[in-house]
């Protein structure tokens, strides 16, 4: 029989490879996935992974979209990353996104209709400090009451949805919106504007932002001592305490950035693409960016390839969507897919299989 | 008075049901050693295969069948990515619940609205008549008391006999249950499968009986406020039992509170059962003793037989 012996180090090959392939093997099983729905599986495929980049009729359109959709998401799972390395599990980004964009709107709707040059970078900051004092929440109680992160970070998703719904419909609804729900659109004023930095790019101040923690996270990973203790953290906890490690530090620490740059992702969300604060304003972000930090293995460069290659299946599945009539639902399922490939592919890299006569005891 | 306590009780032991199935499932799971975070995944999994199979069939029981069925599937799935692949659990139950949000939504596309059969009542008219009592403990769906006794068989089957003796074992030490010849992943498969039927239960009496109708995300949390109760009740039966009824008070109550329009902003009310579930844990989870004795100790871990 065939059993699985552990490796004394992760392959290094099979650490790059595995991702490649769990991308191959779902493209297969999201194949069959879109023959099942009655499609062409080929043409499928192809209308979500290549026509938005290389099709004349919806690259020019679909490019920039590319940097628009992959900004939120590679901004948020840098900050998650951060937390999954160490044993830290936020899974709450989506509220602290909701949060991020409420304070941010709220902000810069209070000086409305101000077009002061400080209110932008006030609402950027407002944003910062919404999503961290919402990951404040599930960090405090897991440091001072023993809370498991997990489930307090999730169940204040559905809280932020609520403080959503009643902020656009009551306390940041439009004064001049005739009682429809939504706020006021923040991308109408130069002051309160995330625009496109450099025009037909998609490149919008969220982008850079992104960026900039990629290049963060690489930095403190390879050359900080706070990298070092977060790997020794989650690698070998008891170890960790030994050398000095302040467990509960690194908990406030780690949700904290994470909650801070996810609410910084919902303002830059709020303020360009999406425009306003509206009741189904959160897309899936959150959600999404967990997947983004697996495929990623949790490291930076890996997190922006990632990013760029969720990004390309939600504008290729809304693609899809128009062209073929494939519903969007199909496009979740796809990256849950893509999720159950990659974990189930590790096993490559931490084992080797190895054929094994039995043996009678 | 605004709000009649008996409704209340009434609605309080219907709301509290499919959190309760999910949660008694997850509870064996996890006292196997074994955290499955696919809750939320597998319920709605199970709400969109009841809902189809009620509106095409015309029959409850198969629908509470594919509900069953469908979860169970998702669930198989984690157990083999955990228990075969050894994947890490927190990531697979995630991937899980993603998936599970995803699919639904795919399977249920165009049924939203669609008619289901009327569920039928166990207890002749005459005994839900009864002031008071006929109404609370007569007038339910036969899934609420099969769900009452499945709390009752798990506690028996855990506490009392070698079969909940052999899944104790194997979440509190795998690698000697594994010595003693117990089939670790084996065992693993079953009560996440177990889990999977109880959460996908759970999943179509919110679909078929409760709501009586599907739209998209309408688990709405309730998976992962069945993972918190197992927390909550400290990993004991009796415990899931009262803090899901705990849980349905609240949002039952909080509906109540919404029709009769008091003075309290609605988006506290919508919030409420999410937050109490929060200041609960809080509660449970600082008393330091409890805590520490009652989770499995191999709880989250991978096994991997050395030898």
């Amino acid at each position: 029989m065939i059993v699985l012996e552990k490796r004394p180090q992760p392959s290094r090959f099979w650490v790059v490879g595995a991702p490649v392939l769990a991308v191959v093997l779902t493209m297969i099983a999201g194949g069959i996935m879109f023959a099942a729905l009655g499609k062409n599986p080929v043409e499928a495929i192809r209308i979500i992974f290549w026509d938005p980049l290389f099709s004349e009729r919806f690259a020019g359109f679909s490019r920039p979209q590319l940097l628009v959709k992959a900004g939120p998401l590679i901004l948020i799972a840098i900050g998650l990353s951060l937390g999954f390395r160490a044993g830290i599990w936020n899974i709450g980004a989506e509220g602290q996104y909701i949060v991020g964009a409420l304070f941010g709107a709220a902000f810069g709707l209070a000086f409305w209709p101000s077009e002061h040059p400080l209110i932008f970078p006030g609402m950027i900051a407002a944003g910062l400090l919404g999503g961290f004092l919402w990951a404040m929440i599930p960090a405090l109680l897991r440091v001072y009451a023993r809370t498991n992160e997990i489930l307090v970070s999730l169940l204040l998703v559905y809280v932020a949805e609520a403080m959503l719904a009643s902020a656009a419909t009551g306390w940041l609804r439009n004064p001049e919106g005739s009682g429809f729900p939504g706020s006021r659109n923040l991308a109408r004023n130069p002051g309160t504007d995330n625009p496109e930095l450099i025009a037909g790019t998609g490149m919008h101040w969220g982008v850079l932002a992104a960026f900039i923690a990629v290049i963060g996270a690489y930095v403190i990973f390879s050359r900080h001592i706070l990298g070092y203790q977060i790997r020794l953290a989650g690698e070998a906890p008891r170890a960790a305490r030994f050398a000095g490690v302040n467990a509960g530090r690194l908990v406030i620490l780690c949700l904290g950035v994470s909650g801070a740059l996810a609410g910084a992702a919902g303002l830059f969300e709020v303020a360009g693409p999406a425009a306003r604060i509206s009741i189904d304003f959160n897309v899936g972000y959150g959600f999404t960016a967990i997947i983004v930090a697996f495929l990623g293995r949790l490291n930076p460069i890996g997190i922006l390839l990632a990013g760029l290659l969720m990004a390309l299946t939600f504008i290729g599945g809304e693609l899809a969507q128009l062209m073929l009539g494939i519903p969007a639902a199909a496009i979740q399922a796809f990256q849950g897919m893509l999720l159950f490939f990659l974990l189930a592919l590790d096993v490559l890299a931490n084992y080797r299989f190895r054929w094994k006569r039995e043996v009678s005891a | 008075m605004i709000i009649d306590p008996v409704t209340l009780i009434v609605a309080l032991i219907t709301v509290a049901t499919p959190v309760l199935l999910a949660a008694i499932g997850e509870l064996v799971v996890e006292k196997s050693g074994v955290l499955n975070l696919g809750v939320e995944g597998m319920m709605i999994m199970g709400a969109v295969c009841g809902f189809i199979t009620a509106h095409q069939t015309g029959s409850v029981a198969l629908a509470f069948a594919a509900g069953m069925a469908g979860a169970m599937a998702l669930s198989l799935v984690f157990a083999v990515l955990t228990q075969v692949l050894m994947a890490n659990q927190v990531a697979s139950g995630l991937a899980l619940t993603l998936f599970g949000l995803g699919l639904a939504a795919l399977l249920g596309e165009g049924y939203s609205g669609l008619p289901v059969p009327a569920v039928t009542r166990p207890f002749p008219e005459a005994m839900q008549a009864i002031p008071v009592l006929g109404p609370i403990l007569f007038s339910h769906s036969v899934l609420v008391y099969v769900a009452i006794a499945l709390v009752g068989a798990v506690w028996f089957v855990l506490a009392r006999t070698r079969t909940g003796l052999v899944i104790r074992a194997v979440g509190e030490n795998h690698d000697a249950a594994h010595a003693l010849g117990y089939k670790v992943v084996r065992i693993r498969f079953a009560t996440i499968l177990f889990g999977g039927a109880c959460a996908g239960l759970g999943g179509a009496f919110l679909s078929v009986v409760r709501v009586q109708n599907w739209f998209d995300g309408m688990t709405a949390g309730a998976g992962w406020i069945a993972l918190a109760l197992v927390v909550f009740a400290s990993w004991k039966a009796g415990r899931v039992l009262l803090g899901a009824w705990l849980f349905g008070g609240i949002a039952a109550l909080q509906l109540r509170l919404q029709a009769a329009e008091v003075g309290v902003p609605v988006a506290l009310l919508d919030a409420s059962p999410y937050l109490v579930t929060i200041i609960v844990l809080v509660i449970i989870s600082s008393d330091r003793r409890r805590a520490a004795l009652n989770a499995p100790a191999a709880l989250g871990r991978a096994f991997h037989a050395a030898s």
